[in-house]
């Protein structure tokens, strides 16, 4: 029998190779955070890839330019919506570095101890909704469960769930509960075996490991001239850490591992997170033990720290002392500094410029995400369209900080 | 701690290095822009320094106060040497004529998207950048809003639908299923083709 298509010559045969552009987000499915990214297909492999962020641009640093150094703390709390306590303690560590200032040691450990359990909840929700979008639902469910104890920790520390505006230049809002302490011995156990339980339902998954295991590589030099920081950089092989290399507060005087990947890969990013939670419980523990039960929160500084309420309605001392830090706000010695702390997903930095005045001159946030999604293109070039979500959640992007 | 890379900056650059300062711990150097990359470059080769971790890029807008209006500020760290340091360069005069400088994308690809927020931002025209357009704001915005000039409260007008080529607005008359009642208030005879 002779074959069907013996007219036709061997160029038509081919399928058209045009290259096809396809759009994904910025409001989808399977990508949290409002991202749009342009690819450019040749059948099901990525050729170029344009990542465009800036849907949730809120005019952060212009805003900080308007109040007083007090005022911006609601702000950085609404950047990273998912650990919003380490914002807080890094803009307050960024003031008190250019007033020069340290709070007391309690307070030191109390933020230690608020911060890491905010890192927690940052890793969670970074692999949780990373399975959720490779249609791993039941972990994610998991994940949540072990969020909402920390996240009721939270509530009877500050009186909020997510949002807390907590931190305050010289200390906190408010000192550690009575049973603080208690509640979180009790909760972080419950909350460590959640996460084992979540990643058993993982690890053996050979389709969750399929679209992990060799995807997204990213070498070390590359990621140290992207700028990355972070869980994402240790992951491929960088072992740095700021609490480790600069530490703050408190920090030197914790043992705790840094976990460092190998290849640099999704799965590297994802087990470095997950070995991230159980150095911070480590932490965590470490900080309870090593803090005082009796002492001051905060600075004794009538310049910087708001007066006790009692006070404020029964003397006049503390009543001009009070409207004098509300209406006028710190007076920050002028200069520039640049302060950076390790937050749930890299180095935050913060950048100011003071003119001496109660109101800021400049603010300027360096958010560790933008330096990562700025890598993205480069990491999904080249692979395939299914391959964008896995990548794209491990970076641990967050919308409110990579677009101000 | 890192006194010595301002040290070394100081000798092998001269005059090009306005001036230094370690304020809150930070060392800085203030650079003659002319010569930005090619510093950059040398932070980043020297073994001395081996600035190879890019950490931020931004600009501060002193009119007024400064006669070189802005200040471009990098942010370099050395993973070996455990070392930062801040680079600024002041450009630009009070009408925000000749604000350019030359990009660093060259020596750290990193700073593609910073130096593209700073454009965005401050109207800084990065030289030899390879793809600099806004970031954060949309192509139609007017102006840069981060300078000291430009109103807060500003409000700019929404933007027209775009010419996309083959592309049609959402349920036109000929498309899909019209809302409202064509019987009643439909407009007859401008519409019909």
């Amino acid at each position: 029998m002779e074959p069907l298509d013996r007219d036709l010559e061997e160029g038509l045969l081919e399928l058209p190779s045009e290259p096809m552009m396809l759009n994904m987000g910025p409001s989808h499915p399977a990508m949290h955070g409002t991202v749009r990214i342009v690819l450019e297909l040749s059948g099901e492999v990525i050729q170029k890839a344009d990542v465009q962020i800036g849907y949730l641009h809120r005019g952060f640093e212009k805003m900080c330019e308007r109040g007083t150094w007090t005022q911006i703390f609601p702000y950085v709390d609404r950047c990273n919506y998912v650990s919003p306590m380490l914002n807080n303690v890094g803009f307050a560590l960024a003031v008190e570095k250019m007033l020069g200032v340290t709070v007391p040691e309690r307070c030191q450990y109390y933020r230690v101890a608020l911060g890491e359990l905010a890192r927690i909840c940052d890793h969670m929700i970074c692999s949780g909704a990373m399975c959720m979008e490779l249609g791993a639902f039941t972990p994610f469910l998991y994940f949540a469960r072990a969020r909402e104890i920390i996240w009721d920790i939270f509530e009877e520390e500050t009186g909020a769930r997510v949002t807390h505006s907590f931190g305050r230049v010289g200390g906190m809002a408010n000192p550690p509960t009575k049973y603080f302490k208690d509640m979180v011995r009790a909760g972080v156990p419950r909350v460590l075996q959640l996460i084992s339980e979540g990643e058993k339902l993982l690890l053996k998954n050979r389709i969750f490991l399929d679209r992990l295991e060799g995807v997204g590589v990213m070498s070390k030099e590359d990621a140290l001239a992207l700028g990355w920081t972070g869980v994402v950089l240790r992951a491929s092989g960088v072992p740095y850490d700021v609490r480790r290399a600069h530490p703050y507060m408190v920090y030197d005087r914790m043992e705790f591992d840094v976990p460092v990947g190998t290849t640099g890969d999704n799965y590297d990013r994802f087990m470095c997170r997950q070995e991230e939670i159980r150095q911070t419980a480590r932490i965590i523990e470490q900080a309870l033990d090593q803090m005082p039960d009796e002492g001051p929160i905060n600075i004794e500084d009538p310049r910087i720290v708001l007066p006790p309420k009692q006070d404020v309605y029964t003397t006049i001392e503390a009543t001009i002392q009070h409207f004098k830090i509300v209406m006028e706000g710190i007076k920050v010695p002028a200069g520039e500094c640049y302060s950076y702390t390790e937050a749930g997903n890299g180095e935050l930095g913060f950048y100011l410029v003071s003119d001496g005045s109660g109101t800021p001159y400049r603010v300027r946030i360096r958010p560790p995400c933008f330096a990562t999604t700025q890598g993205l293109e480069q990491l999904i070039t080249g692979l395939m369209i299914p391959d964008v979500v896995p990548t794209f959640g491990s970076l641990n992007m967050i919308g409110g900080e990579c677009d101000h | 701690m890192s006194k010595r890379v301002l040290e070394i900056l100081k000798s092998k650059f001269g005059d090009d290095i306005y001036e230094t300062h370690s304020q809150f711990g930070d060392d800085t150097a203030v650079v003659n822009p002319q010569r930005w990359r090619e510093i950059a470059r040398f932070l980043r080769d020297d073994p001395q320094c081996a600035m190879n971790m890019f950490v931020d890029l931004t600009a501060v807008d002193y009119i007024g106060r400064q006669t070189p209006r802005f200040e471009v500020v990098l942010h370099l760290r050395s993973m070996e040497r455990n070392q930062r340091i801040r680079l600024k360069a002041r450009i630009g005069d009070d009408e925000a004529n000749n604000v350019e400088i030359d990009s660093v994308v060259p020596v750290w690809k990193g700073a593609n998207w910073f130096e593209r927020e700073c454009f965005d931002m401050f109207g800084v025209n990065f030289k030899g950048h390879p793809d600099l357009r806004r970031i954060l704001m949309y192509p139609e915005f007017v102006g840069y809003p981060l300078r000291k000039d430009y109103p807060a409260d500003k409000t700019q007008p929404l933007v027209e639908l775009r010419n996309v080529p083959d592309k049609l607005p959402p349920f036109s008359t000929d498309e899909g299923m019209p809302f409202g009642r064509q019987t009643h208030d439909y407009p007859r005879g401008e519409e019909t083709n």
